[in-house]
């Protein structure tokens, strides 16, 4: 692990690491979309509203993981200093917030017609909207932190980052803590509630979305490097004009 | 050495952190427990009923074989039950696609004094369970073996 943690050995790797993850992603996502949208049977219930369910469900779990991801690098911040972790949370953040957004926004469009309402204040959905001010919140914290010019203030984002995990139980056990609108999960370990017509593009729209966002998190990552190393040379340069 | 030793100091800090946080969190999450439910179950009211002018949300399954429409054409009764109590409820309006006998319902609305609940809005709520069109006819156990099958 502590390889990683070497910029420059990141960098070595992840710049073929990135194009590698957004492309199969983007071509199992459409794939597995297409299978879900034109093939999959419509449910004996919901009709054809039940095909939401491909998006839904794919980023209501990378919602939830890239807040696991913002904690784990910032852990590993704040006890080990890695210096490349704290930029993995930071890289992590933007991309958690739109697919937690996208999870909001279709549950939102799949419950009118499923239970007759927009939104309800009920546990799994309020702890979910509550997941997206996190974002924000963290957001503006570690821009903060950045444009303060010291690099002093990084902790604050990164003890942020781990109060805030507390969040993801909270959202996963909702459901079963508390009597709501929501419905349990239909998959646990080994277990399928779901026919397989449903389960199948599910699982694989699950895995292309989860490649898409690895694949933004590692050009984020770059990106914010790329502007660390431009900045140092600015620097540099001013300093040997003096 | 010594840098070993704040990496490990700051690991305990860490980690003693987190412990209080998560006995923090199941604290609020057991003070939560009777007020973040989103509806009553027909137990709740049995044991505790509201007063009759406040607004209350009753959950539960819509009791098969209870489901009644009055002559007018507009007016439904029905039973929600959860296996302890029953509740019947009268509603006039449009139902929503997914409400029907013996699956979930969320009733929003007032108890009255003969007990009836009175419901001014209707929310469906979906089970975990997701089938194809074709298997809706069939038991459970004839779509568990359908499912095995095509699996």
């Amino acid at each position: 692990m502590h390889g990683f943690a070497n910029p420059a050995r990141f960098l070595r790797f992840a710049r073929w690491l990135t194009p590698l993850l957004l492309a199969a992603g983007l071509v199992i996502t459409g794939a597995s979309l297409w299978w879900g949208l034109a093939r999959a049977p419509a449910e004996a219930l919901q009709g054809d509203s039940v095909r939401i369910l491909f998006i839904h469900v794919p980023t209501a779990w990378l919602g939830m993981a890239g807040w696991m991801a913002i904690a784990g690098a910032s852990m590993a911040e704040l006890v080990w200093r890695h210096p490349l972790a704290g930029i993995a949370a930071r890289a992590a953040a933007a991309p958690g917030a739109v697919f937690t957004a996208v999870c909001l926004t279709t549950g939102s469009l799949w419950g009118r017609p499923a239970w007759n309402t927009w939104w309800v204040w009920d546990g799994r959905l309020t702890s979910m909207l509550v997941l997206l001010f996190l974002y924000f919140a963290y957001m503006a914290l570690a821009s903060a932190a950045e444009n303060d010019g010291q690099g002093g203030n990084a902790r604050i984002p990164a003890i942020f980052g781990l109060v805030g995990a507390i969040n993801i139980p909270v959202i996963h056990y909702s459901v079963i803590w508390w009597y709501s609108i929501h419905q349990p999960p239909s998959l646990s370990m080994g277990k399928s509630a779901m026919s397989s017509e449903f389960l199948y593009p599910l699982l694989a729209s699950t895995i292309g979305f989860s490649l898409i966002f690895g694949g933004v998190v590692l050009a984020r990552m770059r990106a914010i490097l790329a502007d660390a190393q431009a900045e140092a040379r600015l620097r540099r340069k001013a300093f040997a004009e003096d | 050495m010594s840098a070993m030793k704040a990496k490990h100091q700051r690991l305990i800090l860490v980690l003693i952190s987190m412990a209080a946080l998560i006995g923090a969190g199941l604290l609020a999450i057991w003070g939560l427990r009777g007020n973040a439910s989103y509806f009553y179950v027909p137990a709740d009211i049995a044991a505790n009923p509201p007063a009759a002018d406040r607004a209350v949300r009753l959950g539960g399954m819509v009791e098969a074989g209870s489901l009644k429409t009055a002559p007018d054409g507009v007016t439904i009764h029905f039973v929600v039950g959860d296996g302890k109590a029953r509740v019947p409820v009268i509603y006039r309006n449009i139902v929503p696609d997914l409400f029907k006998e013996g699956s979930g319902v969320v009733a929003e609305g007032k108890l009255g004094h003969d007990g009836t609940f009175v419901a001014d809005n209707l929310l469906a709520k979906h089970d975990e369970k997701y089938v194809p069109r074709e298997m809706k006819d069939m038991t459970e156990d004839q779509a568990c073996k359908t499912v095995e099958a095509v699996k």
